[in-house]
């Protein structure tokens, strides 16, 4: 086995300096009984060469190769070559989470750059050193804003994405912190803050509001805030889409932010590994989840970075740890960290005015195909369109023929919606894709 | 000294510090559509000012900065880094590469099934060698880390429970287990008891016997346990919880001392989760991604997390329709990038090479235990597995604690093995080789912690001094907890 490094002599002479006769002997304190009888039913290892070709393969049976106009979550933009020339380097990729500080200077650092951009972008005063990934992102805020009110009741935009409320249920189920959905506005698609103020009560401990939402539109953050704080609860405002953060509001009145950076960080890779971002305010930092970095001086008097304020989390406070959270998203954050210094504060800035202007040439294209979108409010880089005459499924099957994977049916998660489809335009959609896809839902309609 | 000399260590700022206005490190494509302007798109209130102190630097500054911070730290590509319970094994490059071919690494998690076979592919192959490592009847590849596959796995054991109309409250959990089993159960809405480790490191029997009765869910326990112990009475400690109907869950985070020897679910564990980032190689990246598998038992399938993978003529699909699911316990399907790199290197080992693998994972242990013993104290004299666990009662006698030898060892070209746990043994030293340690690097080891020894003995002073060869000296914690400072302001701005 190629990755094993001793020679059979070497072997051999270690069961000697052991005094072992077989290998038998290595495992004598498992009772035999239980030890296993047959060989594992796994075929025999393979080259290099071997592994590669069944990857490719597997790669073929898949969408090279497609024009893509899914978000939802997940989003395609460019990811500059430096930030896996960086991410791979064995000094980052095969370190351990920073325990020993003298030794793992490097990997502190980039966290603590992470924390604080990651602080700058959402307007809040201090951010971990990342989460699992957005959706996990947003039990943990719950959990942390029903901590620091006291208090159980939550409140959860319909419009936030629907796998990161589902992922949600399933947290609280057992945490005794029952949550309410409140309704989207059926013109605009944003929240509707009536519905919001009619359900806040003294019991309330927060307000989660995704901002842009789960249909793109940017959200009444403002508004939402004053409510929730008039009845004593946080706000968690929580985003899929980290490019909107160049350019929209941040949302300086949330208590919690809570959002997903793999935009910045790692192309979608079906579903993961992603990396999730977690921000408060100063006061309520003690019940934070999730590892932080520290600055500090070093024996010297020399400035340093550290692992801090660990009395929080499990391996301390075991079964009172605000979380159970372990290690973080480590290398993901770090190719966030690079691809934010890549693109600094203009990079981020034009990054988000490209994806507005070719989401918005996409309304634009749809609508003179005879789409119609059902809601109103502003949106960044996705948006809800109902297809004149033919379905969202005829559309998107006319669309796969000429290699185009269209947008996410809204019916999956929202049975009124059933019809319409959710379409997201990036920086890396190009005009005639674009122009293409619109062809599909003129077609469409025309049967 | 040891293999240590002096090298290249070059200062560097941070990124903020290095910002200049203008500067630039990408080019956009120019726009082929009109421009839309924000303030009309959005509303003026909706768009933002500048990101104030975020950074402007270049391209090649980047690139410096990042190998400049690299080189300051440990790797396993520079050392041995024999972290117990962490498994710190070589992470081949060729899962670096599968991972990131064209296709899989651009998959969207919502593009069509007909257009995701490979994918779905790739997982159900990873789930069936898994279960097969394991001898358990089904695995979820959805938590995205240990500790969350921890509470997929405790959530599957309350659904299951619940079902039966026997909602039990109490988890019980040795003394010798990771923080995050306790912090899991409180998480997943347990109460926690602890249950003491006998004098021989390992589960009492008697004292289980005792703790389980008809309010108890579970036992989490690790096996081999946090003392690198087998525990002996495994089989025994199942029946007697089955026969109160309460379950059995392993922490497989010691799973490297297991795999192609002995299988979980020959020796009555009903649910357990594995470390991909542990076990099967995935590199754990300076504190993440990591991929927490989780493998049940028949009994348990129907509740796993949705969704699930579903083979038919017509080809694979996800499952959503499992009514006694416990839910989704993260969006999409798991760390999809981690299980590529997993499946790749059971592949590379096939059935036989992974056995081989334990082997010499509870070889190396071994041999350094021997190397050492008579140097350190043995808290307990059972077999070791795939680690080794001393106490530092000699030396604290110089005044010179397990804390103090670890960072003496940093001079000596290693990365410390785990300080101070398990709980249960005074001063512990936690040392675990993995399998991917040459001889001559485990002499090389055994040889500095002998020459430690020595030094604590001779100069304790030099050992809690130490390290003193690295770029930076001995960091104070204590300062950084005191007045925590957690981002880089300007010096205006504080």
């Amino acid at each position: 086995m190629r990755y094993l490094p001793k020679s059979p002599a070497e072997r051999e002479a270690m069961f000697a300096e052991l005094g072992l006769a077989s290998e038998e002997d290595l495992f004598a304190s498992i009772p035999a009984g239980l030890r296993q009888q047959e060989p594992l039913s796994i075929p025999p290892g393979q080259s290099e060469y071997e592994i590669r070709d069944y990857f490719e393969a597997r790669a073929r049976d898949a969408a090279r190769g497609y024009a893509c106009f899914l978000g939802a979550g997940a989003y395609h933009h460019y990811r500059p070559v430096v930030i896996d020339s960086v991410a791979t380097r064995g000094e980052f990729l095969t370190a351990y989470t920073p325990y020993q500080a003298e030794i793992s200077q490097g990997v502190l650092t980039t966290i603590f750059e992470f924390q604080t951009m990651v602080a700058q972008l959402t307007g809040m005063d201090v951010a971990n050193a990342s989460m699992y990934d957005g959706s996990t992102a947003v039990p943990e805020a719950a959990m942390m804003a029903a901590r620091v009110t006291r208090r159980n009741r939550l409140l959860v935009a319909r419009s936030l994405h629907p796998e990161y409320r589902q992922v949600m249920d399933t947290y609280d189920r057992y945490q005794g912190l029952p949550a309410e959905t409140v309704a989207y506005d059926p013109q605009t698609g944003q929240l509707d803050l009536e519905d919001l103020d009619a359900r806040l009560s003294s019991d309330v401990a927060a307000v989660l509001v995704q901002s842009p939402n789960f249909f793109g539109i940017v959200e009444p953050v403002r508004e939402a805030a004053e409510l929730a704080h008039k009845h004593g609860a946080l706000l968690v405002v929580i985003f899929s889409e980290a490019a909107s953060l160049g350019l929209l509001q941040p949302p300086e009145e949330a208590d919690i932010v809570a959002g997903e950076f793999q935009s910045f960080a790692h192309p979608p890779s079906f579903g993961g590994p992603y990396v999730g971002i977690l921000a408060t305010k100063a006061k309520h930092l003690r019940q934070m989840p999730g590892r932080l970095v520290g600055e500090t001086l070093d024996a010297d008097g020399r400035r340093a970075f550290c692992l801090t304020l660990s009395t929080r989390e499990q391996h301390i406070r075991r079964a009172k740890a605000t979380s159970n959270i372990c290690t973080n998203q480590a290398l993901v954050a770090l190719m966030a960290t690079v691809y934010m210094a890549l693109l600094g504060k203009r990079g981020l800035r034009e990054l988000a005015e490209q994806n507005l202007s070719k989401a918005h040439f996409l309304a634009g294209a749809l609508r003179s195909a005879g789409a119609e979108l059902p809601f109103s409010g502003p949106f960044f880089n996705e948006f809800a369109v109902r297809p004149a005459g033919g379905s969202a499924g005829d559309v998107n099957d006319l669309a796969l023929e000429r290699k185009i994977i269209g947008g996410l049916d809204l019916g999956r998660f929202y049975p009124e919606l059933a019809g319409a489809l959710l379409v997201c335009a990036t920086e890396t959609a190009k005009r005639e894709q674009i122009e293409g896809y619109a062809d599909c839902f003129r077609e469409a309609a025309d049967g | 000294m040891g293999r240590i000399r002096q090298h290249q260590a070059l200062e560097e700022r941070l990124l903020f510090e290095r910002s200049s206005p203008g500067k630039i490190g990408y080019q956009l494509p120019a726009l082929d559509v009109p421009p839309v302007d924000p303030e009309r798109a959005l509303g003026s209130v909706h768009v933002r000012e500048e990101i104030p102190g975020f950074p402007e630097v270049s391209e090649v500054e980047v690139i410096r900065h990042f190998t400049r911070l690299s080189s300051w730290n440990y790797a396993i590509d520079s050392g041995m880094y024999p972290l117990g319970s962490c498994t710190m094994k070589y992470n081949p490059r060729l899962n670096e590469a599968v991972a990131r071919i064209d296709g899989i690494i651009d998959a969207h998690p919502y593009q069509p099934e007909c257009l995701a076979q490979g994918m779905l592919e790739i997982q159900r192959t990873l789930e069936a060698y898994l279960a097969e490592i394991c001898g358990m009847d089904a695995v979820t590849l959805q938590p995205a880390a240990g500790a969350h596959g921890e509470l997929t796995g405790l959530l599957l054991i309350r659904a299951y429970l619940e079902s039966r109309g026997d909602a039990r409250r109490v988890v019980l959990i040795p003394d010798s287990a990771h923080g995050t089993n306790p912090a899991t159960a409180s998480i997943a809405g347990y109460e926690v008891v602890e249950i003491p480790s006998n004098r021989l490191g390992m589960i009492d029997l008697a004292t289980l016997r005792d703790a389980v009765d008809d309010s108890v869910a579970a036992l989490m326990v690790t096996n081999p346990n946090t003392v690198g112990i087998f525990e002996q009475d495994i089989a025994e400690v199942a029946a007697a919880l089955h026969e109160r109907g309460a379950q059995l869950y392993m922490d497989g985070a010691n799973m490297n001392a297991l795999v192609g020897i002995a299988r979980p679910g020959d020796f009555g564990v009903d649910v357990m989760h594995l470390n991909l980032h542990k076990t099967f190689s995935t590199p754990h990246g300076g504190g993440g991604p990591g991929a927490g598998p989780v493998a049940v038992k028949r009994h348990l399938e129907p509740h796993l997390p949705l969704p699930r993978i579903r083979a038919a003529e017509s080809g694979l699909s996800f499952d959503w329709d499992r009514p006694a699911s416990i839910g989704r316990v993260r969006a999409f399907y798991g760390n999809f990038g981690v299980l590529v790199r997993a499946l790749a290197y059971i592949l590379a080992h096939g059935g036989d090479g992974l056995r081989n693998a334990t082997v010499d994972a509870v070889l190396n242990a071994n041999y350094i235990r021997k190397g050492l013993e008579g140097r350190y104290e043995l808290p307990y004299e059972a077999p070791s597995m795939h680690e080794c666990i001393f106490s530092d009662s000699r030396q604290a006698k110089h005044g010179v604690k397990t804390g103090d030898i670890a960072k003496r060892l940093i001079d000596y070209g290693f990365h410390p093995y785990t300080v101070s746990f398990p709980l249960i043994v005074r001063g512990a030293l936690m040392i675990e080789p993995t399998e991917t340690e040459s001889k001559h690097e485990l002499d090389e080891f055994i040889a500095a912690m002998r020459s430690i020894a020595e030094e604590a003995e001779r100069d304790p002073d030099l050992i809690r001094r130490s390290p003193v060869t690295t770029r930076t000296s001995r960091v104070d914690e204590t300062r950084a907890a005191r007045k925590p400072i957690l981002k880089w302001q300007s010096a205006g701005q504080e």
